[in-house]
């Protein structure tokens, strides 16, 4: 006997994404949307009430007799299982947060409902990359790297021109791809290195400090430019840290006025539930969209923490990856080919 | 159907014991069990013994001494009477020692001569032995003895939210404890004739229980307090529902209040009367952060004087609203709309509103070239609709947008 706040409570496992708006803290996201989807679920009608036998005392006039006392049994509903006195039927509905976003940042955010949490430890532990957009403003340095705070230094930024912020750009990527094949604890010369490095399959094994797998200028209209990152194991202060560092590199100084996260892993911008659709309905709707996604992620997880026997699943990683690359070309077309992809690399010493 | 004596003393045992031994300590609860019990009970009673120790972890909704009178007087009196009127006389002096075991020692105890658990009894008998409800001498919940409780059960139908109620610190054993004809009825009758809804009712009772222990002739003066202030009848019964505590505060403690906000606002009665009508909270709420609004409104924001008045008269709100919030929406819409302190004193809702819906409203019209707040040029926007209208409203005539644009404008901030 399943209620109708059982049946949907259990459509709401899974992950799905939202946009988190500048200014808000992530905790706070994640206790509204904990608040609303309870406060949906709660809705539900209760249960029917519970029927408790009572023995009612009638008294029998015609019979004399003090012996011939009629109890009656009779059903009635005890007040002792009222949702008054019970209390709501759900207290707590686990909603986890996966890669974080600090409060000035905004974005992509990914949540897990329910059983979702599991496969949000797999999309966490996994090496999905993500991107960044970033937004700085030249002439200006901060003691957090951000516009909004103390200015320590002014300068000049007359001197900076798009083509000089690109070679810079350049040599930050190239210092990020060599800390990437240190990281990636491949030795060089074998065979299956060449081919991952080849299909830019190549990522850090284990812990690593946040490496930059892509990085363009988009846009760059002095004082102020853009650009779009692709990274892995990055915080959000590394990113504003990084627009100081070119700022530097460029013989002037430089603030972030906006870090945006338009995509984490297979979780897309589009698909994102701005402010307004953090209701129980739309949630619901994002998790059913997502589904296909959680259980590719659930899938390669659990491939990866079964790396002892992966004779035989290099094929079936082979066969994700081909499907990944399909439902994702279209992101493969956009940016470099070193990313956006589930699959864990194989670990060549297991394997 | 033959039941026999061990059966009957079985089902006895258990409400007996707990209702003779319901002022003794817990030590003595333990020792009488071993003491007065024969072998063949032992083991029910064990486990009863264990059910008294085991929950002293977070409250004691009902500690010995705080039973409810009705639960506990009704039912195992009737269950003393019972037992007392029905069963065969040896019982019957069993009942008596046990009952009476606070003058007991431990000698002759064993001297007491019990029937046989064996002996059989007839069917007339069987029937009527009553079996008492199996009431928790204390619990977690208020679950086990709402069923019992006439207060209890017609709070419930009231609508209270007694799950709720229990989750605060002692109301649950305070509501077990009052009788309902002494003193809950007399307090809805009050309020009835006080004039609020019956609906209401639940509700009060689930912000404020404490109206039920406060008496009868306090509520009464506070009440023609009240009345001597010109607040009319109806008046008072919408703030007694809205701000249910305002009935247990003392009477200067209100005059107080009344002739604060009369004094530091500098507004006349009538007007006093009507923001206090309108947010009755303001009388049961700490005075500071209040001051600290008024201080923050004068001296961080610079509205003068009667700009303060008419925004306090329009949005009483703003007195008790969150000084940090209040900050942010002000610096967002006079630094960065550039919209002067004499329009948002005209239009004080804005500072009542959420201020990422005004970010976000703000920045999409700017995006579009159309954020324009000077009412003496053409294509003004005035506060009033930036803030309040709903999302597609908002889209279709103040931004000549689609809904989709203005989403997909939200995921590029």
């Amino acid at each position: 006997m399943t209620t109708k706040a059982a049946r949907l409570f259990r459509r709401m496992d899974g992950l799905f994404a939202v946009y988190k708006p500048q200014g808000v803290h992530w905790k706070l996201i994640r206790d509204t949307i904990e608040s609303n989807l309870l406060k949906e679920l709660n809705s539900c009608p209760p249960p029917a009430p519970q029927l408790a036998v009572k023995f009612q005392l009638l008294s029998s006039g015609e019979n004399n007799g003090s012996k011939d006392l009629i109890l009656s049994p009779s059903m009635l509903p005890s007040l002792a299982n009222h949702p008054l006195v019970k209390g709501p039927q759900f207290h707590k509905v686990h909603v986890g947060v996966g890669h974080r976003l600090d409060a000035f940042s905004s974005g992509v955010l990914v949540l897990g409902v329910g059983k979702g949490n599991y496969v949000l430890e797999h999309l966490c532990k996994s090496h999905v990359t993500r991107d960044y957009t970033l937004e700085g403003e030249f002439g200006r340095a901060t003691d957090d790297f951000s516009h909004t705070t103390r200015v320590i230094e002014k300068t000049t930024y007359d001197h900076v021109t798009q083509d000089k912020l690109e070679r810079v750009l350049a040599m930050i990527q190239g210092a990020n791809q060599k800390a990437l094949i240190t990281y990636s604890q491949m030795d060089l010369r074998t065979q299956e290195a060449y081919e991952l490095a080849v299909k830019g399959l190549l990522y850090p094994h284990g812990k690593s400090p946040p490496i930059l797998t892509g990085l363009r200028c988009i846009h760059f209209n002095p004082p102020h430019f853009t650009l779009e990152v692709q990274c892995v194991n990055e915080t959000q202060k590394y990113l504003r840290k990084l627009i100081h560092e070119v700022g530097l590199e460029l013989r002037s100084s430089a603030v972030c006025s906006g870090v945006r996260r338009t995509r984490d892993g297979p979780f897309k911008a589009e698909n994102a539930l701005t402010r307004q659709h953090w209701t129980a309905d739309c949630i619901i709707q994002a998790i059913a969209h997502f589904r296909k996604t959680t259980r590719k992620i659930r899938k390669s997880g659990m491939y990866r923490q079964t790396d002892g026997q992966l004779n035989s699943s290099a094929k079936i990683q082979e066969q994700i990856r081909s499907e990944i690359g399909q439902s994702d070309q279209e992101h493969v077309e956009l940016t470099s080919p070193t990313f956006d992809r589930i699959v864990d690399r194989v670990a060549p010493g297991t394997g | 159907m033959h039941l026999c004596r061990r059966c009957v003393s079985l089902l006895l045992s258990r409400p007996l014991l707990s209702a003779a031994l319901q002022p003794s300590t817990h030590t003595l609860h333990q020792r009488s069990h071993h003491i007065l019990l024969q072998p063949p009970v032992h083991r029910l009673t064990q486990r009863h013994s264990r059910e008294t120790w085991t929950p002293c972890g977070r409250r004691n909704l009902t500690d010995h001494q705080a039973a409810s009178p009705d639960v506990y007087n009704n039912k195992t009196d009737l269950a003393e009477r019972e037992a007392e009127k029905h069963i065969v006389p040896f019982e019957n002096l069993n009942v008596h020692q046990i009952s009476n075991q606070e003058s007991l020692s431990d000698m002759g105890l064993d001297a007491v001569v019990r029937p046989s658990p064996l002996q059989e009894i007839s069917e007339e008998e069987a029937i009527q032995i009553q079996v008492p409800s199996a009431l928790p001498p204390d619990s977690f919940t208020l679950k086990p003895y709402v069923d019992q409780s006439e207060t209890l059960s017609k709070l419930v139908q009231l609508g209270v939210n007694l799950w709720e109620l229990e989750q605060r610190p002692n109301v649950g054993s305070m509501l077990v404890r009052l009788d309902f004809h002494a003193d809950v009825a007399p307090k809805l009758l009050f309020l009835k004739d006080l004039g609020v809804e019956e609906s209401k009712l639940g509700t009060i009772l689930t912000k404020n229980p404490f109206i039920l222990t406060e008496s009868l002739d306090n509520l009464e003066a506070r009440v023609s307090y009240l009345k001597t202030k010109k607040f009319s009848q109806e008046s008072v019964a919408v703030m007694v529902s809205k701000a249910p505590y305002l009935l247990n505060f003392s009477v200067e403690r209100l005059d107080n209040r009344l002739g604060f906000f009369q004094k530091q606002l500098g507004l006349s009665a009538e007007k006093t009367r009507n923001v206090v009508t309108r947010l009755p909270k303001l009388l049961c709420r700490s005075l500071e952060p209040i001051k600290e609004n008024l201080k923050v409104c004068e001296l961080e924001f610079g509205f003068r004087g009667n700009e303060i008045q008419h925004i306090v008269t329009t949005v009483p709100k703003v007195l008790i609203a969150n000084k940090r919030k209040l900050t942010q929406i002000f610096d967002f819409v006079h630094n960065t709309m550039d919209v002067p302190h004499s329009l948002i004193a005209k239009f004080p809702q804005v500072l009542n509103a959420k201020f990422l819906r005004i970010k976000e409203r703000h920045l999409f019209l700017e995006y579009l070239g159309r954020a324009q707040y000077q009412p003496s040029q053409p294509n003004y926007i005035s506060l009033d609709r930036l803030v309040f209208l709903p999302d597609d409203v908002f889209c279709s005539d103040v931004a000549l947008a689609t809904l989709e644009d203005f989403e997909r404008f939200q995921k590029t901030l």
